[in-house]
Formats: structure tokens, C-alpha cells, sequence
């Protein structure tokens, strides 16, 4: 007979393969990174280069120039590069983030002749066109403006600037600041930061024999030059623990509360992200069970630990109707206490452990993610030794040590608090 | 073109006695393993005075089965995580997990298809959560509302003339606990159920747990479906809205071919020839080379029965909203009279066919897939549809831009900055 009340045998993720990345290195020194995985066809080529010379007064100056990458050559117009893109299948980004700034290329292999060439126009030849930086200055501007209406990013942003200040990792922009770059701005960064000697090639896809002498035959050649410093990061938070913004026609409140922490370099990193899963980072966290599944103050409560290069922080992100922004706050205060008061449940935590492991597995799905686990602990100073550590100490760690970190990173008077709508 | 040969998504498929159809799509280049099921109820099901309904329904599929109390704790205890989602036409859940442990994933969804707990409380608070959800995503945000305004003026009949969330809050915060026992003794058994799992699994492995947790329940019959067709519109119909938002925008709408008809595909490339990318007419010509948009898109809402081709378009400041209006019948009217180039169609393809290679490199994306176009009529289509677009000509797009893009047939809102 069926017992449908009792749960089938399980086991326990034991063994997690990493596809490792091959180091090459390019005639100009370029480090390339392979990750050689996978069956289609298919690859994914990142160019990323690290972001040097953070200044207050043009604060978009590495966002835009980013960007811009993709908006003329001197022998190709923007059209032209979408459409020679569009033509082979192909996808391009520009990306940008607090660290670093990327372009990366998915291509099907057999047209990366064809496509590969566009990329190094890019990053070779961009000439920033004033018409169509222009379109893009007033465009982002116009998009700004609709998220300035938003209570969430509200909340990110006045969450942001109390964490770090006007730093890189702080800073806000202002719809003003759209009105003070120009092309020779953006050509001077330009050359600051995409060379050679800032770049790494991080490949991943079913790699042919082929493919690292077609990057070296197009990017080895590309003049090197000297490296420049690194960004100094110091930032100044908010000396106000408590950014309230009122919005009178809100129906919700968009809350934001966290602090500066450390970042993945550090030893009890991995043992954070184990109290923080606990706390609001899976569904079944006890932010979602008490504030969503038990009360229905939301439609969804999570807590995260953000690992930047020179710094790290936690925060903890929801939206709830005005009426219960209060009832809300209480309730977060005391599920931080309760991790600082209370051990863990045992069962919990085998539940949070196995949890984690799954998600660990599941979470390496094809060659791209492979290589983005290479880039978590590369641009780190990290080898692939911090992922034997990590899967260790989720099959260790005791509700004491998770205790311990509750009482030495937290502090819920400390945190920042910033709710945006009603209370 | 070109990626196609390499790019087939193999699978089997068996239906059990009580009518549940399965598909298998073996992939072992993953150690995970993905449970799918699709109900074949959406939106459009829902009685007009409890609109919202199939989404709320949704949300109470989390709260306890019949033998089980909890749902997500069991499957995050091995490792899995899952969610769902609702649309005008189906409702579809998912699991990824180890593949070890898949079994759990039949356990518990097999007692949520025999019986929910149907428990008050968890009514109580999802009628909460989506009222939150419906807030956060329609009310509290900028145009965050004018899918709830736009619906009902393209549909006259369909049902498609309210959204998943709903018309109105007041619809599901007067949702009943016989409400919901009745949508699901209806909706949820095996016939109007596709199965579909997917990973490191193999066919014999998931035709013994399949005969063993979801045999024994008991088929039900297959709702009949008698949905009212949507008359061919033969007046433009306007409207204005006005609300706190930084810029003046309009959406323009026109029905277009359901998602197996003909024309379907010939629609879907018109769009990506309009707005895909940067290199696309909307925006060379009305972004780039001509200021009047700071954003402005071209895309479709494909769905079962009649959907909507979309044009939405953010204003610049200083923009005159009929001179907008004139510069998107412009392009609308070109694409009219002009064949495209070979060029430009090539390209639009080529994208299409890679999009969906990339795609297939998901394996939850694989198996929702195989889902939908089993919904749609047949699994096997995941490989086939392609040629649909493969084959559509210069004067295909021509004559089905006359077909879609007539005045008497657009709906247009101006949703202005107060």
C-alpha cells in the first residue's frame, strides 16, 4: 500500500564536479580563461576590464563610456554593429557593475570569424559619436525619471548612499549628472581603462582547437601599456541610522535595512551566507514564513550578502501594504534577534544544509555558469580551494558557530533603516 | 538556417490510464533533474465575477496536499527549489532538484493533484499575499496599471479582456473556500494535466514512479471549454488615462493570430523587424535618427486564442502626442507597401533560431517548452516550429502587415503625464 505521508528515501548532494578553468595567456600578455564544457555549439566570450579612477564630479563617466561601446567605430555606425551582430545570430552586451566594466559576446562557433572582428572594433576603435550620445544621455535620463518613481528604487538608492557615502559603491545618480560628460570625457577613460594590461578573456562553451589563436590573432597584437591603480575605496556611511521618505499617496512602503560586511575574502564569509539563508535567503527562510506565509504583510521579503571587491554588505529587501510598514519592522527585529538569542533547531539547519548543496549543484547548469563560479573566486584573489571550503563548512557548521556570527555581525540598532511610503 | 539540425530536443512520451500524458527528455550532461506539470487552466477559464481566480488558486497549490502538510519544506529538505506561474491560458508548476532524489518530487506533486488541505488559513493569507502582489506590481508602480486598463478595451468577448492578477481587489479578497474545493475538483486531474520531466532520468526509471504516485489517482474528465471568439474589430477604439508618471507614452494595440494559426510567425518576425535591437526601424528612426521617443517597442502577447500585437512608446518631453502617433503609422504603413529587404529578414531569423538554441541550453527552459507545444497540439512542435518561420517570404510579412495593421482595427491609449 502507498504511504503518501511519508516522504521517499533521499539523499544527500555528496559530490559537486567544477569545470575548471585552463589559464592562456596571449602574445600582448592578455590572461585568457577557458571553460571547455557542454554540447551545442555555442560559445560565450567576456572581455572584462577593472574600473579605475572613481571621481564624484562625473559620476557616470565609467557606466556611460561602457555603454557607449557599442555606439560607433571608426568604420562602423551603431546600426551597422547591431545589424552585422543581428546578421550571424549573435548577441552582444555592455556591462557594467561597481567593480568592473565587460563586453561579452555569445556567438554560435562557426561565425566567430565573422563576429568576433565586431567586438574588437569595439574595444579598439569606439570614437563615442556626439549625436548618438546625446540620444543616449537624454534617454537615460528619461528612464531615471521613471524609476525615480519607483519606491523600491528609492529604497535601493537612499540605502546605497547611507551604506557607502558617495563613493563608487554609494553614489546615486542624479538626473544633473546626465549634463556633465562629453566625448572627450568619455574617450580620456576610454584609454584609462580598456588596454591590455586591464583586460581578462574569460571563454566558456564547447571551445574548438581554433578559438584561442583567432582571439590571439585579433587581441594579441593589441598595443599593451601600463597598468594604472586600482580605485582607493574609502567611503563614509550615513552617521543616521533611520532614512524615512514619506510618500502620501504610497500603498506600499518599499524597506531597505542592512550594513557595510565583509566581503568573500573573509573566513566567516561562508558562515554569514549560512545565517543569512536562514534568515531570508531561501522560500522557506523565516523572513517569508513569518512575514509572508504567516502574516501576508508582502508578496515576497528576502535577505542577501553582497560580495564587492573592496567591501561587502547585507541587507534585507522587501515591499509591504502601508498599513503594516511598522507591524513589519517589529517583525524583522525580531527574527535578527532570535538568530542571536536562540540556537538554530537542528532539523533546520540539516534542512538549510541540504538546501544549499542542492542549489549549489543546481546552480552549474552549463559552461556559462561554470565560468561565472570562476569569476566569483578569480577577481578575488580565490582559487577553486574556497569551493572545497565552502561545500565543507555547509556540511559542518553547528547552530553555536551560526549563533556566534548572529552576535559578532549583527546588531539590528546598528543597521541602517531606510523605508520609502508610510508609516 | 543554421543551427537548427544541431539544436533537436529528443524526448518520449507515454499517457497513463487515468489520461495523464508524461514526456521524458532524457539530458544527461546535468547531475539535476526537473518535475513539470502544466495545467490546462488559465485566465480565461475563470467566471467574469471572480476574476484572478486561477492565479489565487495558484498561489493555495503551496499551501498543504492532502497527506502532506507542508510543501516546500520536504523539497527544499532534499535540495530542490520550485515556483509557478499563471497566464490567460495555463498554469504551470516546476521543480529542479538532484535527480537522486526525484522521487520526492512525484510524491508531492501526485498528493497535491489527488487533494489539496484546503485549509482556511492559508486562504486567509494568500488572498493577503496577492493582494500585495497586485498592488506592488499594477498600483504602486509608474504605468504599472495599463494592462488593467488596455485589456478590456481590445476584448469585447474573449476573456482575455481581464488580466491574471484580475480585475479588481475585491474579487479575490471575496474568494470562498467552496470557490476554491469547486476550481479544483474542475481543473486539477490527470486529463487536463501535461506532465514533463527532464534531466539526468531515465524513461523506465520515470515510467515506475509515474505508475506508482500518479496511477492511482483517479482522471476526472477534461473540462469542455466553450470560449466566446472575439468579434473582428471594426471600429478604432481611443482612450486617455492621466496619472503621476514623468512622460507622456502610447500604446497602440492590434489583434493578431493565435499561437498555432497562420500568420503567427509572420506577426512575431514583423515585431523583431521593428524593434529588436538597435539596429531595428522603431528605433534608428524614431529614437536615433528622429527624436520623439526616449523608448519605444514593438512586441506580441502571444496566446492561445487571439492576441495582441503591441506597439508602446515613452514620449519625449516636447513631443507632440499626434505627431508621435503619425510617426508609428508612418513605419506601420511602410512595412505596408514595402517588401523587406532580404537582409532584413534573413537577420530577423537568423536571431530567432539562435534565441532558441541558447534557450535550449536550459534545461528548465527545455521542459516547459515541451510542455507548451504539447499544450499547443503536440511536443514535437519544439523541433518543428522553426520551419514556420524558416519559410515565412518578404511578401508573407507585406501581406500580413495589411491583414494586422488597419485604423478600424487598432486600440490605442494615450496614458499622459499629469
Amino acid at each position: 500500500m502507498l504511504n503518501r505521508a511519508q516522504q521517499p528515501e533521499f539523499k544527500q548532494v555528496e559530490d559537486i564536479n567544477f569545470v575548471k578553468a585552463t589559464k592562456h595567456e596571449l602574445a600582448n600578455k592578455i590572461p585568457v580563461f577557458e571553460i571547455n564544457a557542454g554540447e551545442q555549439d555555442l560559445i560565450r566570450i567576456e572581455f572584462i576590464f577593472q574600473n579605475r579612477g572613481w571621481d564624484v564630479k562625473k559620476p557616470l563617466l565609467p557606466g556611460v563610456t561602457n555603454s557607449m561601446l557599442t555606439e560607433g567605430t571608426h568604420s562602423l555606425s551603431s546600426a551597422q554593429i547591431a545589424s552585422k551582430i543581428d546578421y550571424y545570430g549573435a548577441f552582444f552586451q555592455t556591462e557594467y557593475s561597481q567593480d568592473q566594466s565587460s563586453l561579452t559576446l555569445y556567438s554560435l562557433n562557426k561565425y566567430l570569424p565573422q563576429t568576433l572582428p565586431i567586438i574588437k572594433e569595439m574595444l579598439t576603435g569606439s570614437i563615442f559619436p556626439e549625436k548618438e550620445l546625446k540620444t543616449f544621455l537624454r534617454n537615460q535620463k528619461q528612464k531615471l525619471k521613471v524609476g525615480l518613481e519607483k519606491n523600491s528604487v528609492l529604497a535601493r538608492r537612499a540605502f546605497g548612499e547611507a551604506l557607502f557615502g558617495d563613493s563608487l559603491y554609494g553614489y546615486a545618480t542624479r538626473l544633473s549628472d546626465y549634463d556633465k560628460l562629453d566625448r572627450v570625457d568619455l574617450s580620456a577613460y576610454y584609454k584609462e581603462v580598456y588596454h591590455p594590461a586591464n583586460c581578462t578573456v574569460v571563454m566558456s562553451g564547447k571551445i574548438e582547437s581554433s578559438t584561442l589563436s583567432l582571439i590571439d590573432e585579433l587581441f594579441g597584437t593589441w598595443d599593451n601599456s601600463e597598468a594604472v591603480d586600482a580605485i582607493d575605496m574609502t567611503y563614509q556611511s550615513s552617521l543616521e541610522k533611520l532614512h524615512y521618505t514619506e510618500k502620501i499617496d504610497a500603498l506600499q512602503s518599499a524597506i531597505r535595512i542592512g550594513i557595510p560586511l565583509v566581503n568573500r575574502t573573509h573566513p566567516d564569509f561562508i558562515g554569514l551566507q549560512i545565517l543569512n539563508t536562514a534568515l531570508g535567503g531561501y522560500f522557506g527562510s523565516r523572513l517569508m514564513a513569518n512575514i509572508r506565509e504567516d502574516k501576508g504583510y508582502t508578496y515576497g521579503i528576502g535577505s542577501g550578502i553582497a560580495s564587492l571587491q573592496q567591501a561587502g554588505y547585507f541587507f534585507i529587501s522587501t515591499e509591504v501594504g502601508v498599513d503594516v510598514t511598522a507591524a513589519t519592522l517589529t517583525e524583522i527585529e525580531k527574527e535578527v534577534n532570535l538568530l542571536k538569542n536562540e540556537l538554530i533547531a537542528d532539523e533546520e539547519l540539516a534542512l538549510i544544509k541540504n538546501y544549499m548543496m542542492g542549489s549549489l549543484l543546481g546552480s552549474l547548469e552549463n559552461a556559462f555558469s561554470h565560468a561565472d563560479k570562476f569569476k566569483n573566486i578569480h577577481f578575488f584573489g580565490l582559487g577553486y580551494d574556497y569551493y572545497e571550503r565552502y561545500i565543507q563548512t555547509v556540511k559542518d557548521i553547528s547552530p553555536q558557530k551560526l549563533r556566534d556570527l548572529a552576535n559578532r555581525y549583527w546588531d539590528y540598532d546598528a543597521f541602517y533603516k531606510v523605508v520609502v511610503g508610510k508609516m | 538556417m543554421f543551427a537548427r539540425k544541431i539544436f533537436m530536443v529528443q524526448f518520449e512520451r507515454f499517457t497513463l490510464e487515468n489520461g495523464l500524458r508524461v514526456l521524458v527528455h532524457e539530458d544527461h550532461t546535468t547531475p539535476m533533474a526537473v518535475l513539470n506539470i502544466l495545467y490546462d487552466v488559465g485566465a480565461r477559464d475563470e467566471n467574469p465575477e471572480q476574476t484572478g481566480f486561477a492565479h489565487l488558486f495558484e498561489h493555495l497549490m503551496f499551501g498543504g496536499s492532502v497527506n502532506i502538510p507542508s510543501y516546500d519544506e520536504p523539497l527544499q529538505r532534499v535540495g530542490g527549489e520550485n515556483n509557478a506561474f499563471t497566464s490567460n491560458d495555463m498554469t504551470n508548476y516546476y521543480i529542479t532538484l538532484p535527480a537522486a532524489n526525484l522521487e520526492t518530487a512525484f510524491w508531492l506533486e501526485s498528493d497535491r493533484m489527488l487533494s489539496l488541505a484546503f485549509s482556511e488559513k492559508s486562504l486567509a493569507v494568500q488572498r493577503d499575499v496577492v493582494c500585495e502582489e497586485f498592488k506592488q506590481r499594477y498600483l504602486n508602480q509608474p504605468y504599472g496599471d495599463v494592462w488593467l486598463k488596455l485589456r478590456p478595451l481590445v476584448y469585447k468577448e474573449h476573456p482575455y479582456k481581464w488580466a491574471t492578477i484580475g480585475k479588481e481587489l475585491s474579487h479575490i479578497e471575496d474568494a470562498k473556500i467552496e470557490d476554491v474545493k469547486a476550481f479544483f475538483k474542475k481543473h486539477y486531474n490527470p486529463k487536463n494535466a501535461i506532465m514533463v520531466v527532464g534531466g539526468a532520468v531515465n524513461l523506465e526509471d520515470v515510467k515506475k514512479l509515474a505508475e506508482k504516485w500518479f496511477a492511482p489517482i483517479e482522471g476526472g474528465t477534461k473540462p469542455e471549454r466553450n470560449l466566446p471568439n472575439e468579434p473582428i474589430q471594426t471600429e478604432e477604439v481611443k482612450a486617455t488615462v492621466t496619472a503621476d508618471v514623468p512622460t507622456n507614452a502610447i500604446y497602440k494595440v492590434f489583434k493578431m493570430p493565435g499561437r498555432m494559426e497562420d500568420g503567427y510567425a509572420a506577426t512575431d518576425l514583423i515585431s523583431d523587424i521593428l524593434s529588436q535591437g538597435k539596429s531595428s526601424r522603431l528605433y534608428q528612426n524614431l529614437v536615433q535618427q528622429n527624436a520623439v521617443f526616449c523608448d519605444i517597442n514593438a512586441y506580441i502577447y502571444g496566446s492561445i486564442d487571439t492576441g495582441m500585437f503591441v506597439v508602446e512608446g515613452r514620449l519625449l518631453p516636447d513631443v507632440e502626442m499626434g505627431y508621435a502617433e503619425e510617426c508609428i503609422w508612418k513605419e506601420l504603413d511602410f512595412l505596408k507597401s514595402q517588401t523587406v529587404l532580404a537582409d532584413e529578414l534573413t537577420k530577423v531569423k537568423n536571431k530567432y533560431e539562435s534565441t532558441k538554441a541558447f534557450g535550449e541550453m536550459s534545461l528548465l527552459d527545455k521542459a516547459m517548452n515541451l510542455a507548451f507545444y504539447e499544450l499547443f497540439g503536440d511536443a514535437n512542435l519544439i523541433n518543428t516550429d522553426i520551419e514556420n518561420y524558416l519559410k515565412v517570404s518578404a511578401e508573407d510579412i507585406q501581406a500580413q502587415a495589411n491583414t494586422l495593421f488597419k485604423k478600424e482595427a487598432a486600440t490605442t491609449l494615450y496614458y499622459l503625464a499629469k
